[in-house]
């Protein structure tokens, strides 16, 4: 309680900026003492509103910090292990598995990088789920699994995973500029009976404390995160879900065109930030 | 029996009247955002006040606010400023239009407005995600505004 004080007496401003004196919001991360992660950087060119950004890792505590530090205390690490046996799999009527076309998940390090990506086959943007699913009922004649459940988002931790320490480069021009503004727009938007939009907590107000909730900046670099507090995998979508619910308002669906298009735009603030999933998160 | 179901109805419509709640479209706001007239007739009480101050369902003034005198109940947001010294700060008829729309006294503000039911991009049924079915309830009623208004005024101490 006294340390809740002080700190708000230094937070004399409504929309103090992270206060430096954490010491916990100082802290580098370097995972298995050998990849090294961007969690903070200058905020791209494109976001007006940020001058730097920063890892959802910054503003947990040492001990949630602590577990993403090495594989072996990360959680979210053995949903890969999973995944890695399921990425040997053939499934489907064509005989494939996606080692018959990618040979090994390293060889995928990137996607989760630049996804959401315009697919100029299929003229849509894809998340790395739907470009999951794609492969599965395009190249393996196999049924598409459920968005943000169990296989899903183990196979997008393995592929997070052997991305870590790239830097979050997601496309806004061209063919993906719809989806960007589009995106950009519904960041902005205030809704619910609570009239509050993703910047309101996420950009005006990160670094605060609401509540018993230390306010990041939503970033997305991180997932999906493993959460102490449902002790699972989490997906993108749902933690939208999660948030927009929490302003007393009626959500978008996963994968509706409005919240495939709010990934875009949330995944290219994080540029510059690194791929850092599977995340540990409270 | 019908004569007691009509004499239950005549009372129930009796207090009604006496009360003259103001509806959340009714309210009038002065032109830096104050309300004078009380939103229910009745007298605020400062102890439901500070109840609903802290009770996440109700107010949960304090995952924005910190306030020195609820230092017992835990966990106070930076969101917003310190309500410390607001009672000596604001008269009670501005108390009154912050808690009912902030943002007719701060323009834009990220405080909710606590007694409006209209004009909300895509309202929710509560915390479902779903969506608002009929007409919304406001965040607090006339009295509980009333009531937390009641506990501001008792914050006059920095
Ligand atoms: C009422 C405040 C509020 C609003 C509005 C809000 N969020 Fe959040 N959000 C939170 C809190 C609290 C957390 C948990 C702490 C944290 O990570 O910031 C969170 C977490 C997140 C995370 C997880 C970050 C991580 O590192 O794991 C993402 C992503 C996110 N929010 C995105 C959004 C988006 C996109 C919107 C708008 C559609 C939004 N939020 C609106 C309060 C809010
Ligand atoms: C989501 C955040 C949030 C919540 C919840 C909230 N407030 Fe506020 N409040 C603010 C912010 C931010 C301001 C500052 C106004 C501004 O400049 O935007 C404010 C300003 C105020 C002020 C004026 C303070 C001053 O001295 O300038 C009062 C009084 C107040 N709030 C009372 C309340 C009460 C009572 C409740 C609950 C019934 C409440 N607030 C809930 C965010 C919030």
């Amino acid at each position: 309680m006294k340390k809740f004080l002080k700190a708000s007496a230094l937070a004399a401003s409504v929309f103090a900026i992270a206060s430096a004196a954490q010491a916990d919001e100082e802290a580098d991360l370097v995972v298995n003492g050998e990849i090294e992660i961007t969690v903070r950087t200058s905020a791209p060119e494109h976001v007006d509103g940020l001058r730097d950004i920063y890892s959802g890792w910054v503003f947990r505590s040492d001990e949630t910090q602590a577990m993403q530090m090495d594989d072996f205390d990360n959680p979210g690490m053995i949903f890969v292990e999973e995944a890695i046996e399921a990425f040997n799999t053939v499934e489907g009527s064509e005989g494939n598995s996606c080692a018959s076309c990618h040979d090994t998940p390293e060889n995928l390090a990137g996607a989760r990088a630049t996804h959401p990506k315009w697919n100029d086959n299929a003229e849509e943007i894809r998340t790395l789920g739907m470009q999951i699913n794609g492969c599965r009922t395009e190249q393996m004649g196999a049924e598409p699994w459920a968005a943000d459940k169990g296989d899903m988002l183990a196979m997008e931790a393995l592929l997070a995973s052997v991305s870590r320490g790239m830097p979050v480069n997601v496309q806004i021009d061209g063919p993906a500029e719809a989806a960007y503004e589009l995106g950009r727009e519904l960041y902005y938007t205030r809704t619910g009976q609570l009239d509050l939009s993703c910047a309101s907590c996420h950009e005006q107000n990160y670094g605060n404390y609401i509540r018993a909730d230390h306010l990041s900046q939503g970033q997305i670099n991180g997932f999906p995160t493993y959460r102490l507090k449902n002790a699972k995998l989490n997906g993108v979508q749902s933690r939208f879900r999660g948030c927009v619910r929490d302003t007393r308002a009626e959500t978008y669906a996963v994968n509706s065109p409005e919240f495939i298009a709010l990934e875009l735009y949330v995944a290219s603030r994080g540029n510059g930030l690194s791929v850092e999933g599977p995340s540990v998160r409270n | 029996m019908k004569q007691m179901f009509l004499t239950a109805a005549v009372l129930a419509c009796a207090t009604v009247a006496k009360a003259e709640v103001v509806a959340p479209g009714d309210v009038q706001f002065g032109e830096y955002g104050a309300i004078e007239a009380s939103l229910s007739g009745v007298p605020g009480n400062a102890d439901s006040g500070l109840e609903i101050m802290v009770t996440r369902g109700k107010g949960n003034c304090i995952a924005c606010h910190a306030v020195s005198a609820l230092e017992d109940y835990p966990f106070h947001g930076e969101v917003g400023p310190s309500l410390d010294g607001v009672g000596a700060r604001w008269s009670e008829a501005e108390l009154r239009g912050l808690v009912a729309n902030a943002k007719m006294t701060f323009d834009g503000t990220v405080m909710p407005a606590f007694y409006q039911t209209t004009g909300f991009n895509r309202p929710g049924n509560a915390f479902t995600g779903k969506a608002a079915e009929g007409e919304l309830d406001p965040l607090l009623t006339a009295q509980e505004i009333e009531d937390v208004v009641a506990y501001l005024m008792t914050l006059n101490e920095y």
